[in-house]
């Protein structure tokens, strides 16, 4: 290499996809560039034109074009573009205008070519923006030992399998003489293909459930049944089972969410074992089931403080470990509702009794399933309608400062809405409630909206869940048809825009100590999860959790092909980066927080967060378009 | 054609003159090719820039160290036609004992003399108009020393970014008037000069990275003040 050169060579080097070059890629490189000056203003590539380099901007900014004239990018120093036009047949397809005085290396289009065959990874950073969605959980799981444990690995011994016809007397006997604690319970006549196995001899068997030691109790002691009674009577109604290739952690999550203690593994549809929750936590006792067992042994909200770096670890692992963001957040999430549940209990065993029946109503991420280790308490009662405010509500403030106090003892910082139930406001009956429900739903207004968006994510907590499958059920029927509400919903949705032009200077915003961050979730997860909530109530979709309310919104031609998976990856990409944020934050012994600093994001990182605040970007544009509220004339009119 | 005639300056005939009358035929050559009508837009006549690394600023007693060359045109320069050369100076100068930037004792010790890297350095500035910034240098060196080894006078039309530069920000009364309210003159070295247009900075002396650095600098000063069509004789010295 002319040492001459090494000035151009330092520069491109230093800047991905060229910084994992070897150096005699790198001389390549700079052997075959072309200088150019591009004026603030002027055309560097017009749309379909031939291409014959790749562009990479030494100093100064440019700007991506849509064919439709939208901008599609903004791109700073040492990034790349036509790199999207070089792979599909070297013509150009958006347009690139300065947007600063700016000076461009031109790389060979051929040395770009040879790169793309010899590089996998500079092969892979280019074509990004091609389905990439399957490569970024699959690394990571690869790259993982713990995350690619399988759980047939905790499998020890062949599943004990009853047909349902046989008696109790019978099922419980086979379960005395065997070390097993459960029982698969297979019917001849089963009708769901999922679970339906042939056996060696070739017969067709529907697996049903598993039967337990604490069904006997329940069923046949408790309730004073014959011993006689066949066991299909006592099996509970819900299979859940996972695949043997399934990792550890989702089986995990399976028992989470399903709450049970009990999991039918199967190879395709066959049964091959059953796992128990102590299988698993013995393998796991650092595990978040551990650390929820844990909360719900603590005597005392003190007890139940301490066990914040408890929390933290379990977090940090899950997050080393190679978890997606959804692993994670229902974990965190999980985590949550326990402290909130036993300190509940708690005040309960304190303050006596509830006067009236009530739900403790869990709102915002918490209900979505989706907390990471920054989160705030949302959180109201829901009274049932007997209640007096002069007779009961001095039970349920009190109620409601136990849990909200001791929520901030354990890292569950006050809400700065108020949306708490100390707030006399959100501790009310439910036809408070259902009136509250019906004004946003029918009379919106994006001002009043903006804090109670929330409100369109609730779970039940604690309590009665009655209350709050009324109130559930109305969101689901009501709110999708209101137009005024997902325009002013929409309207809200918008305030906040991705950073287009992330990692270039003046995007990004400065804290007090002039460090260069971007808060990703107001600028990422959280107008993302609001637009995706918008979507989710439009095509009247029950799911709380965002990906769920995705894979509803695919169901329905509401969006156009491909653009829910991509708003999947977009959440995934967006809210992994926040975490892992916050992880790195809580290594470093900093408080974590919701900020990403540019400077602590891997190359590779930063293109796949370029591509997710791209696609919140065009979903937005879509919303504004699906949705054009009448709010906004109203407003553009009294200017 | 009138304004071609019109057009005619005191450089085309010198050129003709050269180009018959040199010692060599590699001058004759070179002076044959060169692009002399000055009525010939800035925007097509093939250019390259020049610079030289000097051991001080007299050339009868400093020497050329190292020549960078980089052809190019308005529309894009390309790195890898630049062309560098590390010269060994002619004893009696001063040079043989300069610390050299960026170059190595050794590397010196075997360079080649001017003279024998001539024909190299008239191939590759054939048929371009030579561009430098502040052109004193790059015409009183190159002209001492093809003159002390052909016995030919080596000077020729450049265009100088530096000239230009003080064009725009060293007119008398510009500033007598910035004077007036305190302000310094603007520095017109290549570093300041480049940093007006939005240019990196570039860790100069190096005689190819300084020769790139004019060359940017030039497609900069062209698209901010002047155009593609303008003359090369307007821009000339």
């Amino acid at each position: 290499m002319d040492p001459e050169l090494l000035e151009i060579q330092r520069h491109i080097g230093a800047h991905p996809p060229f910084d994992g070059l070897t150096d005699e890629q790198l001389d390549d490189v700079t052997r075959h560039i072309e200088i150019s000056y591009y004026r603030a203003g002027s055309e560097i590539v017009a749309s379909n034109q031939p291409l014959t380099a790749l562009l990479y901007i030494r100093s100064g900014a440019v700007e991506v074009y849509r064919r439709s004239g939208d901008l599609f990018d903004r791109l700073g120093e040492g990034s790349i573009f036509g790199h999207y036009g070089l792979l599909r047949g070297r013509r150009s397809h958006y347009p690139a205008i300065a947007i600063e005085d700016t000076l461009i290396y031109a790389i060979d289009a051929d040395v770009f070519d040879r790169l793309c065959e010899t590089d996998n990874d500079f092969a892979d950073f280019v074509e990004l923006g091609r389905a990439r969605l399957p490569s970024v959980t699959e690394t990571q799981r690869v790259s993982n030992d713990r995350m690619a444990t399988r759980i047939r690995k905790l499998v020890k011994r062949r599943p004990l399998i009853a047909e349902a016809d046989e008696s109790a007397r019978e099922a419980a006997r086979r379960l005395a003489d065997e070390p097993a604690a459960a029982l698969l319970v297979v019917d001849a006549r089963g009708d769901d293909p999922r679970y339906t196995y042939a056996d060696a001899n070739g017969e067709l068997w529907q697996v049903m459930g598993i039967l337990t030691d604490a069904d006997f109790r329940a069923r046949i002691v408790a309730e004073g049944r014959s011993v006689e009674t066949p066991i299909r009577e006592i099996v509970s109604e819900e299979l859940v089972a996972v695949q043997s290739d399934e990792t550890v952690q989702e089986a995990m999550l399976a028992m989470l969410r399903h709450n049970v203690h009990h999991l039918a593994v199967v190879h395709r549809r066959r049964p091959i074992g059953v796992i128990r929750l102590e299988d698993v936590v013995r393998y796991e006792t650092q595990s978040s089931l551990y650390l929820i067992e844990s909360v719900f042994s603590q005597r005392h909200p003190n007890g139940l403080a301490r066990l914040l770096p408890d929390v933290r670890n379990a977090a940090v692992r899950l997050v080393r470990d190679g978890a997606d963001s959804r692993t994670v957040g229902t974990a965190l999430s999980s985590i949550g509702r326990s402290f909130a549940r036993r300190l509940i209990e708690l005040a309960e065993a304190e303050l006596g009794p509830p006067p009236v029946p009530y739900a403790f109503m869990a709102m915002g991420s918490m209900a979505r399933n989706e907390q990471t280790l920054v989160t705030d308490q949302d959180n109201a009662l829901v009274l049932d309608d007997r209640f007096d405010p002069q007779q009961h509500d001095q039970y349920f403030l009190k109620l409601a400062q136990r849990v909200s106090d001791g929520l901030d003892a354990c890292g569950y910082a006050y809400c700065k809405g108020d949306i708490m139930a100390t707030n006399p406001r959100w501790r009310q009956p439910l036809s408070v409630w259902q009136r509250y429900f019906r004004s946003w739903i029918q009379a919106p207004n994006a001002e009043r909206l903006l804090h109670s968006n929330i409100f369109f994510d609730l779970d039940n907590l604690y309590g009665e869940e009655r209350l709050i499958e009324t109130l559930q059920e109305l969101v689901a029927t009501e709110a999708g048809q209101s137009p005024a509400l997902l325009a002013a919903m929409s309207r809200n949705a918008l305030n906040r825009t991705p950073p287009i032009g992330f990692f270039r200077e003046f995007v990004t915003e400065k804290d007090g100590q002039q460090n260069e961050f971007i808060n990703v979730k107001r600028r990422g997860t959280a107008p993302l999860t609001d637009l995706i909530r918008i979507h989710a109530l439009a095509c009247g979709s029950r799911a709380r959790n965002s990906f769920e309310r995705l894979a509803d919104i695919k169901e329905t031609s509401l969006l156009g092909p491909g653009v829910a998976d991509r708003l999947s990856y977009a959440l995934e990409v967006l809210s992994l980066a926040r975490l892992r944020d916050q992880v790195l934050d809580i290594e470093e012994e900093r408080e974590p927080d919701n900020n990403i600093e540019p400077r602590n994001v891997p190359a590779k990182q930063r293109a796949e967060i370029k591509e997710a605040f791209r696609a919140l970007s065009d979903a937005q544009k879509f919303l504004r378009f699906r949705y054009p509220g009448p709010s906004n004339r109203i407003r553009t009119a009294s200017r | 054609m009138a304004a071609g005639r019109e057009r005619r300056d005191r450089w085309q005939p010198w050129l003709e003159s050269m180009a018959q009358g040199s010692e060599t035929a590699d001058l004759r050559h070179f002076y044959e090719a060169f692009p002399g009508n000055p009525a010939d837009p800035i925007g097509t006549t093939p250019l390259a820039a020049i610079d030289l690394e000097t051991s001080g600023l007299d050339p009868r007693k400093h020497a050329i160290l190292s020549i960078g060359i980089v052809p190019f045109n308005l529309r894009s320069i390309a790195t890898g036609a630049s062309r560098h050369w590390i010269l060994r100076p002619p004893r009696g100068f001063s040079g043989e004992s300069v610390a050299y930037h960026h170059i190595r004792h050794f590397d010196v010790e075997q360079a080649p003399d001017l003279g024998d890297v001539l024909p190299e350095i008239l191939e590759s500035l054939r048929g371009r108009l030579p561009v430098v910034h502040y052109h004193p240098i790059e015409r009183r060196f190159l002209d001492g020393a093809v003159r002390e080894r052909t016995g030919t006078v080596f000077r020729f039309p450049l265009i100088d970014t530096m000239e230009i530069e003080a064009r725009r920000h060293r007119r008398p009364w510009r500033m007598r008037l910035g004077r007036l309210f305190g302000r310094t003159p603007a520095s017109i070295r290549l570093a300041d000069s480049r940093e007006r247009y939005g240019l990196p900075p570039y860790e100069g002396h190096q005689a190819v990275v300084d020769a790139i650095g004019t060359a940017e600098l030039l497609q900069a000063q062209i698209q901010h003040h002047y155009s593609n069509s303008t003359p090369i004789g307007d821009l000339r010295v």
